[in-house]
């Protein structure tokens, strides 16, 4: 198996601050990948800078063999080398933003028109809305509705459903639980595993919700403090004394 | 009396193309800029220097008005359109100054404060348009209007139109669906300037002469009201909000009770109006259109209603079975 994303001992810092201090983080095809930390460890920065939101001080990352961010030493802050961000989506990168994000103002329908805003067939679109509306029958219920009166759950699918939108290969997930009943959650996880499964996106996730995660996932990293302190199979870090005392309350 | 309301409706004309330029900016894109009066001014000056100086037809200056407060739009928007809200204001605020400053300064190619006299009529085909009958002319601003609304209406249904909408409710989001948020605020940027540069046409061969006192960081603040009171994101309520206000302006002259009043009354009115508005309809009288709208049913009385009848009578079948 090849590894689709990897990303090789990265630093990002906001100011004098070290948000990321050396990352190296391996998703292979048709895997969940997740990682788990506390608030405040990178976890989000990561994410960000992975879809070029953020530059790298050091180190790269690249997707599919091609490099889409590179580090630039120090002193050169603001003259990113790397992608923008639209151009990475284009290679079939779909990020469902931490907080959801969703058009508030527009309908759920016109929404999943914008997640489609680089596909110009007509008939595709249409095509993979009603896949969408097969998925997520919530969705398919409110599809006239602004985005606005749904619940927190619903934008969440609604959130997941317009980043499929673009059919991608790699979709970034951050915090999907973020916010939600357990019930909900439950729910939420169990689509993204679908989404892996039956359409073979590869997935990376992060997120707080510890257990949840790992169970959906096959390989886990830890952060702690912009370090990744452990890495290995997701059952295995279930099982982990340090991982269970610290992130699952055993 | 006559003449006075249609000196309003050519003036409402005028200010309406600003306002349609102001709404691709800051109603449908979401980005607060100031300098509209720069565009505008731009465009008058360019068609001003053009008839006078070089002798080119009124319709011919028009394009180059148009595409030249738009390149200037470009070259100014690559720089500050990264700012948000209210940094963004302030930027522009300083180039609408800097560009009636440069103006009033350049004696030699804009005459400086004395301006440009002597503006020829526009003429049409050998059939002369005087500002002074005003009919004909107000019917030439009348298709402008048209022609932009009609323009605008089309590109806010496009691609290009939902980029704009997306980019307004959330950048990050709009950029990770794969739209180049700066390629799209540069462009909306420059079509909103490029309309200012038209009206700014439009007012100097009304006028027949400009002076840069006309071009004052209050027309960018009116034209933004404009758009405020009408509805953002609505290009028929920026015409609307045009049309109230320039009607509020001109309210005491209007009714003949100018000398009662002290000039700076209808600013009372003005600010009052604009208050009271954003209290109790802070959406503006119209409010944004939406592309789904009729579709919900809920907004087209005909097809509630229809809904309704549909109802009774299906209950009422049923009843009899």
């Amino acid at each position: 198996m090849s590894s689709l994303l990897s990303i090789d001992d990265i630093q990002v810092s906001y100011g004098n601050i070290k948000a990321l201090k050396g990352v190296s983080i391996d998703a292979q095809e048709g895997q969940i990948v997740c990682l788990i930390g506390a608030n405040g460890a990178g976890k989000s920065t990561l994410l960000r800078s992975i879809v070029g939101l953020e530059p790298l001080v050091s180190g790269q990352i690249s997707y599919s063999d091609s490099v889409i961010a590179q580090g630039h030493g120090e002193h050169h802050r603001g003259h990113a080398n790397c992608l923008p961000t639209e151009q990475i989506c284009s290679l079939g990168i779909a990020l469902v933003p931490e907080g959801r994000r969703v058009f508030a103002d527009m309908t759920v329908e016109e929404n999943l028109d914008m997640g489609a805003f680089l596909v110009k067939d007509k008939s595709e679109i249409l095509k993979r809305k009603s896949e969408m509306y097969d998925f997520f029958p919530i969705l398919g219920q409110r599809r006239k509705q602004k985005t606005r009166s749904l619940s927190g759950g619903e934008q969440q699918m609604m959130a997941i459903a317009r980043a499929l939108m673009s059919s991608p290969h790699l979709l970034l997930l951050d915090e999907p639980g973020l916010g939600l009943a357990p019930l909900v959650v439950q729910d939420i996880f169990s689509k993204i595993s679908i989404i892996n499964k039956e359409n073979k996106v590869t997935v990376f996730l992060v997120e707080q919700n510890a257990r949840m995660a790992l169970r959906a996932a096959d390989d886990g990293y830890v952060m702690e403090n912009g370090l990744i302190v452990l890495s290995d199979k997701a059952s295995a870090l279930l099982a982990n004394p340090k991982v269970k005392s610290a992130y699952l309350g055993q | 009396m006559l003449s006075f309301f249609l000196l309003i409706l050519i003036y409402t004309g005028i200010y309406s193309l600003m306002a349609l330029g102001q709404n691709v900016i800051t109603g449908y894109t979401g980005m607060l800029s100031l300098c509209q009066a720069g565009f505008f001014a731009i465009g008058s000056y360019v068609t001003a220097i053009l008839c006078v100086k070089c002798g080119w037809g009124f319709f011919a200056t028009i394009p180059v008005a148009a595409l030249l407060s738009a390149m200037v739009g470009v070259l100014i928007g690559l720089p500050t359109l990264r700012l948000k809200g209210d940094y963004l204001a302030i930027a522009t605020l300083g180039l609408g100054e800097i560009i009636r400053n440069v103006i009033n300064n350049w004696d030699s190619l804009t005459n400086g404060p004395m301006g440009i006299q002597k503006i020829p009529k526009p003429s049409f085909f050998g059939i002369e348009i005087n500002p002074y009958s005003k009919w004909g002319y107000l019917l030439m601003v009348a298709i402008f209007v048209l022609v932009f609304y009609l323009l605008l209406k089309r590109l806010a249904d496009s691609r290009m139109g939902r980029a704009l909408e997306a980019i307004r409710e959330d950048e990050i989001a709009a950029g990770s669906m794969g739209i180049n948020v700066t390629k799209y605020k540069v462009w909306a940027f420059a079509i909103g300037a490029a309309c200012a540069g038209v009206a700014g046409s439009l007012q100097a061969c009304f006028s027949l002469s400009v002076t840069p006192g006309t071009y004052t960081f209050m027309v960018s603040v009116i034209v933004l009201c404009m758009v405020v009171l009408g509805g953002m994101g609505n290009f028929k309520a920026s015409i609307v909000g045009a049309f109230i206000i320039q009607l509020i302006s001109y309210f005491p002259q209007l009714v003949g009770i100018s000398n009662k009043f002290p000039a700076q009354f209808k600013q009372i009115l003005f600010g009052l109006i604009l208050i009271v508005m954003m209290i109790y309809r802070p959406q503006g009288i119209m409010g944004r259109s939406r592309r789904s709208f009729s579709k919900t049913g809920r907004s087209c009385p005909f097809k509630f209603l229809a809904s309704k009848v549909r109802t009774v009578f299906k209950s009422s079948k049923e009843a009899g079975r």
